[in-house]
């Protein structure tokens, strides 16, 4: 063993290894499901804000998750990112990962990537600087302090610029974009993390028309390449861009379906009306 | 200054750097010119004293800047920095009571003057290999270094934040203050190390020993400041500054927030060990006051006059303060801290970018203003 190679296995142990080497393999979705979540109960003294919530998300699948405030519709993100962990009740990413095993980088890493509901870019970071930042690959400290990014990397996030529509924003500090933009971009950097499920809080809320409008043509665009689980309050919007759409009400689901289907159901007519 | 290199290139690539590192050069080229070749009666003569007093002034420089990368950085608020100064000084004292040997008031070939008085039989364990420099100097980076390192991995490993952990630094530097005053603690107790006389063979107040480690405070001045520079243009340094804006979101996007700030608060720690190495030479003693809370606060005020989040804004305000501390303390001592306390309220309120942000609001074409996340 030469002096460099001991002088970054000591680093390692220290400092943590790269990302990549701790990474989880990819999720397994050879049944045609990414995401299993199983009878998850979550409380907060006393009260049940998940109860036995079972919810499926098939691969490549665009599902929109509505429901009334303290529906749960927080805490389920929270769960499947690692934020919360619920008390009873299992969660799979794929056949093979189990997130409740797993710390929030970890599940980051693995594939899942979460958009907030308040735009959450880094502010004093360019546009370019947050894709790069969020860019899938070693993370830990000995890369990022001695390799600049590959070509792959820089490739991809010339692609992703392009998708987001900000390529002409690059150098822009992302403090000063608009709203819709600050959206953009974060869907963007949870692009460039190579997320294979992208949870997104609220897309559209305070944007204008033609932003929102933009935003669906996103995510359909996203959709079949990416899982998609949006939460979203603006039933136009769902109606423009959901084939399939949970109702959560108090914790668990509470109808499944089409936006049809779903609207027409006697139960979601009460909750929904009954408020 | 021709930069060669896209490396250095960007090193160089901004105002305040370039004027910094000129400054830097003609100081460390001129004073010891203008001290070594015009006599004592000549108007262009440079004394000794006032050479010292810029090496002091370039060590504060350089402890300024290891705290403007935590602080103005990382935003980790670190308010025990002058302990890791003192650690590396009193490193170097070690190496410098060592060297006394038999010129010492009691003679004693191996122990110093405090444990003959002290009535000591033997060299405690810690003392061992402090006689070889080369030892020394490994202690000056190891003793600041794995104190941060311990210290930083019980703090963020529990993710202590914000003023809970200025206050656990400033805890740091009061129990170290205690412990160092105590004189069976074998440190010399409240009288410190003093009354050295050589470092390396040569003796410690000859000029050219004085101009030695004024050239030697220059140069590691300008290497901790292009290292520090180096690891905010990397990408570990837009990771840094992402924490300091957004931790948990960082934390979300795949980055270990705590490895991160362990790393960079250790790696501030070993540059200040070294600054306050390079400081006890100089001033010639170093004792347990140098771990007083007070101090630490004060290396924080010279970042916040001089503009924290740009390095070179560091090293403006410990020279600006420290001037003005030299300055208040010769002719009205007793208003010093008043003084201090007005220029900390003033900066804050009315130069949140420091002395820096004022400069730069003048010249056309300059960066953009320092995140207001930064105000940790």
């Amino acid at each position: 063993m030469n002096a460099s190679t001991a002088l970054r296995q000591g680093w390692q142990k220290v400092f943590g290894t790269g990302a990549r080497s701790e990474r989880p393999i990819a999720p397994d979705t050879t049944h045609g499901t990414i995401l299993y979540l199983e009878d998850i109960t979550v409380s907060f003294d006393g009260f049940k804000a998940l109860n036995a919530l079972t919810l499926y998300v098939d691969a490549g699948e665009l599902r929109c998750i509505i429901g009334p405030n303290g529906a749960g519709k927080t805490t389920m993100m929270d769960v499947i990112t690692g934020k919360t962990r619920p008390d009873a009740g299992s969660a799979w990413f794929g056949q093979t990962i189990d997130l409740l095993t797993l710390t929030e980088p970890q599940i980051a890493e693995a594939g899942i990537g979460r958009k907030f509901q308040k735009p959450t870019v880094f502010e004093q970071h360019t546009v370019l600087e947050n894709l790069e930042l969020a860019a899938a690959g070693n993370k830990s400290i000995w890369a990022t302090l001695f390799s600049p990014l590959t070509a792959v990397q820089r490739d991809r996030i010339d692609h992703v610029l392009e998708t987001v529509r900000l390529q002409d924003r690059r150098d822009t500090r992302a403090g000063v974009l608009s709203h819709g933009q600050k959206q953009w971009l974060e869907i963007g950097m949870l692009l460039m993390q190579d997320a294979q499920m992208l949870l997104v809080d609220e897309p559209v809320a305070g944007m204008t028309p033609q932003e929102v409008e933009r935003t669906a043509e996103l995510l359909l665009s996203l959709e079949g390449q990416h899982s998609v689980v949006v939460v979203e309050h603006d039933m136009n919007f769902v109606r423009s861009i959901a084939r399939k759409v949970t109702v959560l009400h108090e914790g668990h689901v509470l109808a499944e379906g089409t936006m049809d289907q779903v609207q027409n159901d006697a139960k979601v007519v009460e909750v929904y009306l009954g408020e | 200054m021709k930069p060669s290199t896209p490396l250095m290139e960007s090193l160089l690539g901004e105002r305040g750097t370039r004027i910094f590192l000129s400054v830097l050069v003609a100081t460390a080229v001129l004073v010891p010119v203008l001290h070594l070749t015009f006599d004592a009666g000549s108007p262009l003569h440079l004394s000794s004293y006032t050479m010292t007093l810029i090496g002091k002034y370039m060590t504060y420089a350089l402890l300024a800047v290891a705290v403007d990368l935590v602080w103005g950085y990382c935003g980790i608020l670190s308010l025990g920095h002058a302990a890791f100064f003192a650690l590396g000084g009193y490193a170097m004292g070690m190496y410098l009571m060592r060297q006394i040997g038999t010129r010492g008031v009691y003679a004693d070939p191996i122990l110093p003057d405090f444990m003959v008085f002290l009535n000591w039989k033997e060299l405690p364990w810690f003392w061992q290999g402090f006689d070889m420099f080369w030892f020394a100097a490994l202690m000056v980076i190891l003793v600041p270094g794995l104190l941060a390192l311990l210290f930083g991995w019980l703090a963020f490993r529990s993710r202590v934040t914000g003023v809970y952990l200025s206050i656990i630094t400033q805890a740091l530097t009061y129990a170290l203050m205690l412990a160092f005053f105590r004189n069976d603690m074998g440190f010399g107790g409240n009288n410190g190390l003093t009354d050295f006389k050589d470092i390396l063979g040569f003796g410690i107040n000859q000029p050219g020993t004085r101009v030695g480690l004024f050239v030697a405070s220059a140069i590691a001045l300008g290497l901790g400041y292009l290292a520090c520079r180096y690891i905010t243009l990397s990408r570990a340094g837009r990771v840094v500054q992402a924490i300091r804006d957004a931790e948990s979101r960082t934390r979300f996007i795949g980055y270990r927030v705590e490895s991160y700030k362990l790393w960079v608060f250790t790696f501030s720690a070993v540059l200040a060990g070294i600054a306050g190495a390079l400081y006890v030479p100089q001033v010639g003693i170093i004792n347990p006051s140098e771990f007083q809370p007070i101090n630490s606060i004060e290396v924080v005020i010279w970042v916040a006059v001089g503009g924290r989040g740009t390095l070179y804004g560091a090293v403006a305000g410990a020279v600006i303060v420290n001037y003005a501390k030299s300055y208040f303390t010769a002719a009205v001592p007793e208003f010093w801290l008043y003084a201090l306390g007005a220029l900390f309220v003033l900066v804050t309120l009315f130069l949140p970018r420091g002395v820096v942000g004022l400069a730069d609001r003048f010249t056309p074409g300059s960066r953009e203003p320092v995140p207001e996340a930064a105000k940790a």
